[in-house]
């Protein structure tokens, strides 16, 4: 059963979302908005991966060793100015899209399982990463006509 | 000074008595109609005039909004009118100093710069337009189409965004649209009124005149205040929650939570009339009281007593202002407010009803009108249909108006200027170096040289002293336009006499940029084909025809006739059915914790209105050992807004020339100050010095009014914004005080 490594890259893409958040929002700290909501949104981010420790841990015990080149690398750090926001949100968007894909197999997994308390967990964190995205998609939006024609 | 006045109490269902308040300093000739300016209840107000002078006013009898009374603000202000430093001709900055020059200079700079923006991709990009809640709504709707359909600009917004912007985002997300549910005649009919951070009785003095007129009369009103400050209408209301400041969403999770426990909800309005009960019980049901209680620093009986009051009451009205609006989750809880509305079926019969009030005088006619950067009739950005709407009205391509995003707030219009990109910035009626968050910041942005600066005001400013270009402007009394109150009636003010020197309306100002930026339709003929005030107005009824805010039936001819007319009858929503249809609604919503829009494809309204709930999450900027107290700014009675006005006129500005410092007594004492010694003031971002009032207010919570230029609070407080609706946070800045040494 594999389900313990993509439990693994899950959780391991949460906690690499928080320290982007974070990261970003120090980065673009002259950007109210974004520093109070990457802080914000890191927290759940936290919680999210806390959530999934426990199941992280129980199936970990009946899973064989973890395959070649699973985890992704998709933040390489911070930028300046205008454009530079763009593309770390661009960095943060694509960051959470692989968190609510993840969120999708989970959750299939779960429901072959008929894990319960784990499809609760996944419901739960899906709903916040679509929001997420929802977020920083509508922030780019916004952002975009000024950085890449006006500016 | 008593600015309340006598008390002519009624019983419930009662029409409000009359009580005739004149203030006049020599007999007038002649009295000219108006309204309020200096606060947003809108009371029928008269001008005295004499010659070419106004000479005092007096509250009109038969006007439904105040029945013949005068705000205190009113009685005085028109004073300011004439005061010796108005601004009487165009400056223009040359060598750093502005000097006097004609129009014609004035605006052909602003021209000149203007064409040189626009020119090349992204031209409309590089102009900012910050606004009021002060000018006329035919002015308003101008602005709004040069800046829309002449520019295609979305940086336009107004200094609502912080005062009223929250009230704007609670009605759309809940109703559909923006438009006050509820009447002032509620306060007739209710059984219980509560005011949830709202200190009326000092900024719209003549709706609590009516209020306390209801309790001193037979079978009056319950009355419950949430507000950390022992004001006037904390005083008075039979229950006090003095709730620790950026909890009121918990505050409210819980009152829900207990209105659901209780069964005080009318189960048959729910299911006809609203979506969303299941969400809404899963939210709030992790909410006990105890917890609550722990979150807000209340007793958990307290909690349980406020219940009580709004879960027994037959008829509840609500108010819900700054307290609410500039603090933590913003619009999450005034959103909650109406959730209680709609739980308990409280909507749209007399008595029944929500006030999410306004600050400012027309801060209504912004909103409606687009110049907070909406588009105009509370049409919704995201529906191409309306947009299209407009194009056609306006006879412009539809790639012309911005629809690509929300508009810009005001907050991200200032945020671009400090960037760079917005290299126009022209300033309407308000005083941002005043008003604004950290006051450093907005100066270091006014200064930049490459920032061209217009400032549009009647007297000389903080503001203007940055100007490259200052435009001298017509007031109250001086020019002819609509405009319209918080609880949706509209009044036609009057113009009286002359303005002073080559001051112009704000209105002529506009047509005149039109006019030299020379902005043509599709079909090449000018793209403002209105002259004057009621062609102006005229285009705007068009404009409004079949939106909610439909103004085709109120015309200047029946404003001139009865006194005060509401657009959408005396109650919105009286059948139940809201304003959230797919097609006609002015927002897809928005999610509450982040802000984020939601798509058209997932909004699937139908007429009936939306419970919305998310969780209670820690304020920013929590006390710390460094600032271990917390500040809010807010009003005093007397004055307004940045004291343009009300600081000029001795009868007002006396009762409080100075800002101060409102402790509570331990506060006080553990740092060795006592009422009256200078308090030092000291937050991450500045410092300032007031005297100290020891006080009701409470502890760990401190105080200062936000409309002084000197030692000015907005030097503390933080660039920090409600996700939903982008109101600042001014009532949630940490900070640290000191005795003098």
């Amino acid at each position: 059963m594999h389900l313990a490594h993509y439990l693994g890259l899950l959780h391991r893409a949460q906690t690499a979302l928080a320290a982007a958040l974070r990261e970003v929002g120090r980065a673009h700290a002259d950007e109210a908005d974004i520093a109070h909501l990457t802080e914000q949104e890191a927290r759940r981010c936290d919680q999210r991966a806390r959530a999934l420790r426990p199941f992280a841990d129980r199936y970990a015990e009946q899973a064989p060793d973890e395959p070649e080149r699973l985890h992704s690398e998709l933040f390489r750090g911070t930028r300046t100015g205008g454009l530079g926001l763009l593309r770390d949100l661009q960095d943060l968007y694509l960051m959470t899209a692989e968190c609510d894909i993840c969120w999708t197999l989970v959750g299939q997994a779960a429901q072959g399982l008929r894990d319960t308390g784990l499809a609760d967990v996944v419901s739960e964190g899906a709903e916040e990463t679509t929001i997420q995205l929802a977020w920083l998609r509508g922030r780019m939006k916004q952002a975009a006509p000024q950085a890449l024609v006006v500016a | 000074m008593d600015p309340w006045g006598a008390r002519t109490p009624y019983a419930a269902g009662e029409q409000w008595p009359e009580r005739h308040d004149e203030y006049t300093t020599e007999p007038p000739e002649r009295w000219v109609r108006s309204a309020s300016l200096l606060h947003s209840n809108g009371d029928g107000i008269d001008i005295g005039v004499r010659g070419n002078r106004i000479v005092g006013v007096r509250g009109r009898a038969g006007d439904r909004v105040n029945r013949g009374r005068l705000d205190v603000k009113d009685r005085y202000g028109w004073q300011a009118n004439a005061r010796p430093d108005r601004l009487t001709r165009p400056l223009v900055r040359d060598g750093g100093e502005l000097r006097e020059c004609g129009w014609d200079e004035a605006m052909g700079r602003i021209v000149e710069r203007s064409r040189q923006l626009i020119a090349g991709p992204g031209g409309w990009g590089r102009f900012g337009f910050y606004t009021t809640g002060q000018l006329f709504l035919e002015e308003f709707y101008t602005l709004g189409v040069i800046g829309k359909a002449g520019l295609g600009t979305p940086h336009m917004d107004g200094n609502t965004r912080l005062c009223t912007a929250t009230s704007a985002a609670a009605l759309k997300a809940s109703f559909g649209t923006d438009g006050q549910p509820g009447s002032y005649t509620d306060v007739d009919h209710c059984d219980a009124i509560a005011l949830w951070g709202h200190n009326v009785a000092e900024t719209q003095t003549v709706l609590w005149m009516r209020m306390l007129d209801r309790r001193a009369g037979a079978n009056p009103p319950a009355m419950l205040a949430v507000d950390p400050r022992a004001t006037p209408v904390a005083l008075e209301a039979d229950v006090h929650l003095p709730i620790r400041p950026g909890t009121n969403l918990a505050l409210m999770n819980g009152l829900l939570r207990l209105m659901l426990r209780h069964g005080w909800v009318d189960k048959e309005y729910v299911s006809r009339h609203t979506v969303g009960l299941e969400k809404l019980e899963q939210v709030v049901d992790a909410y006990p009281v105890e917890h609550v209680a722990r979150i807000c620093d209340l007793k958990t009986a307290e909690i349980e007593r406020a219940a009580e009051l709004l879960g027994t009451a037959e008829r509840l009205l609500s108010t819900v202002l700054q307290g609410f609006y500039q603090s933590h989750q913003a619009t999450a809880a005034a959103v909650a407010v109406n959730n209680l509305h709609l739980l308990r079926g409280m909507l749209g019969r007399p008595g029944a009803g929500v006030l999410q009030m306004n600050g400012q005088p027309t801060a209504q006619n912004t909103r409606e009108t687009g110049a907070d950067g909406d588009l105009p009739g509370f049409r919704n950005w995201d529906n191409p249909s309306h947009v299209r709407e407009l194009a056609e009205l306006w006879n412009v391509d539809m790639a012309t108006i911005p629809h690509w995003a929300p508009p810009t707030h005001a907050m991200q219009i200032w945020r671009y200027a400090e960037q760079g990109s917005i290299e126009l910035l022209w300033i309407s009626g308000t005083n941002p170096a005043v008003s604004m968050p950290d006051l450093a910041r907005i100066r270091r942005i006014l200064a930049r040289p490459e920032l061209f600066v217009v400032v549009q005001d009647i007297f000389p400013t903080e503001t203007s002293e940055f100007a490259d270009v200052v435009l001298p402007a017509a007031t109250w009394g001086e020019k002819t336009g609509a405009f319209t109150n918080a609880d949706r009636t509209v009044h036609l003010s009057e113009k009286a006499v002359d303005p002073p020197g080559e001051a112009r309306a704000d209105l002529d100002i506009f047509l005149d940029y039109a006019a030299r930026m020379d902005f043509r339709d599709r079909d090449g003929r000018p793209l403002i084909h209105w002259t004057d005030p009621e062609s102006a107005y005229a285009a705007w009824q068009r404009c409004s025809a079949g939106r909610p805010c439909d103004y085709t039936d109120i015309t200047y001819d029946k404003l001139r006739g009865d006194s005060g007319l509401q657009w959408g009858g005396e109650r919105l929503y009286t059948d139940g059915v809201f304003n959230t249809r797919s097609d006609y609604c002015e927002t897809y919503g928005q999610e509450l914790s982040t802000g984020a829009e939601r798509p058209a494809a997932e909004h699937h309204g139908d007429g009936r209105a939306f419970l919305l709930a998310t969780g209670y999450s820690p304020a920013p900027e929590a006390p710390s050992d460094d600032f271990p107290l917390r500040l809010v700014t807010g009003r005093t009675v007397t004055q307004f807004h940045t004291r343009t006005k009300t600081g000029r006129v001795p009868e007002l500005d006396r009762e409080a020339p100075g800002p101060w410092i409102e402790l509570h007594p331990d506060d006080a004492a553990a740092h060795g100050i006592h009422d009256g010694d200078p308090v030092r003031v000291e937050s991450a971002r500045g410092a300032i010095e007031v005297p100290a009032r020891v006080c009701g207010i409470r502890r760990g919570v401190v105080f200062v009014p936000f409309h002084y230029a000197a030692e000015a609070a907005n030097e503390l407080t933080l660039t920090a914004w409600d996700p939903v609706s982008k109101q600042p946070l001014f009532k949630l800045c940490a900070v640290r005080v000191r005795g003098k040494v």
